[in-house]
């Protein structure tokens, strides 16, 4: 072949091979996080049921937990609200609740309409704690092994296939008793 | 009077609202605030992909200037401190000029790769041009000898 009826050719196969790449990359607004296999960051943050008191990095650490950043101004977090009550009836795991540039009085009655799927529920006000774990936007969910360690975030709502493929089985890998969900 | 009053408050007070739209800071010194500003153009904006927090309204671009102001006007960081603490957060995404390493070194090799390509390509189509053409000596003297005729 002459070359210069190759080259476009080449072009052409170079292109192809770049778009089939790019679409393997998967979607690109989930950002890695730079937390994985790290240590959640220390914390000390009011308790949403009781601001006085205060709840920190210690208290939530000792078990498997997933920490689940949510808001009542956040619509994926109504879906992802029902299917968190699910998991809360149908397994042991700890659920923390990181009630994220909320309304205090809003986020208190969305927990008294839809259910309280949460062991535990701390308030950022301002996103300050949501910049230590790297938050930038919600949903977002990371579980945490029992020594605190963050074994994977999850950026957008849990979900059924979520929870089935990427969080029951590390859940359970952990010791975590889980009923099958239908 | 007081139409006068209502008429300075009227003409005012949008103004006022769009001036508290903005982040108001205060800094020690004015190399702070160049450094602030500096910074801020510095770093993209993890929501919005194509925008540093300088420029993004988004919520979270609010959230990170003003953690950037407070790294160097209360923490009083280094830029390269400053740098530190939000890639640790946010990962290498944040930053516009990314380490090379195993996530990243595609971005880096491409362009200088397919430049190398399109320089050996182009040399290569030159040298062929030049094999086919006639010397320009030849056409002159076939030209003339044709004249001749």
């Amino acid at each position: 072949m002459r070359l210069n009826t190759s080259i476009p050719l080449v072009l052409f196969a170079g292109i192809l091979v770049m778009g089939y790449l790019a679409f393997q990359l998967g979607d690109r607004h989930q950002l890695p996080s730079a937390l994985i296999d790290r240590d959640f960051p220390e914390f000390v943050a009011p308790d949403l049921y009781d601001p006085a008191s205060t709840i920190a990095r210690a208290d939530i650490v000792g078990f498997p937990v997933l920490v689940n950043v949510w808001a009542t101004w956040c619509p994926t977090c109504k879906a992802e609200h029902e299917f968190l009550m699910e998991i809360a009836a149908r397994s042991d795991v700890r659920i923390v609740g990181v009630n994220y540039k909320d309304d205090r009085i809003k986020a208190l009655q969305w927990l008294a309409d839809y259910g309280d799927p949460y062991d535990a529920v701390l308030m950022d006000l301002d996103g300050a704690l949501g910049v230590e774990l790297g938050v930038y936007g919600a949903p977002e969910t990371f579980l945490l092994d029992a020594t605190g360690k963050v074994l994977y975030k999850r950026v957008g709502d849990v979900n059924a296939r979520i929870w089935q493929a990427e969080i029951a089985p590390r859940l359970e890998d952990l010791g975590v008793l889980i009923a099958q969900l239908d | 009077m007081g139409a006068a009053l209502a008429s300075i408050l009227l003409f005012w007070l949008p103004v006022a609202q769009a001036a508290s739209q903005i982040d108001v800071y205060h800094f020690e010194s004015g190399s702070q605030e160049d450094r602030y500003k500096a910074l801020i153009e510095e770093f993209r904006c993890p929501k919005c992909l194509n925008t540093n927090i300088a420029g993004s309204d988004a919520p979270i671009a609010q959230d990170l200037r003003r953690t950037v102001h407070r790294l160097v006007v209360i923490e009083e960081m280094t830029d390269q401190e400053v740098r530190d603490y939000l890639q640790e957060r946010y990962g290498d995404f944040v930053l516009y000029d990314p380490p090379f390493n195993a996530r990243t070194w595609l971005i880096w090799v491409v362009p200088s790769t397919v430049v190398a390509v399109g320089l050996i390509v182009l040399v290569l189509l030159q040298r062929r041009t030049r094999a086919l053409t006639v010397p320009a000596g030849d056409v002159r003297e076939r030209v003339a000898g044709i004249l001749d005729e």
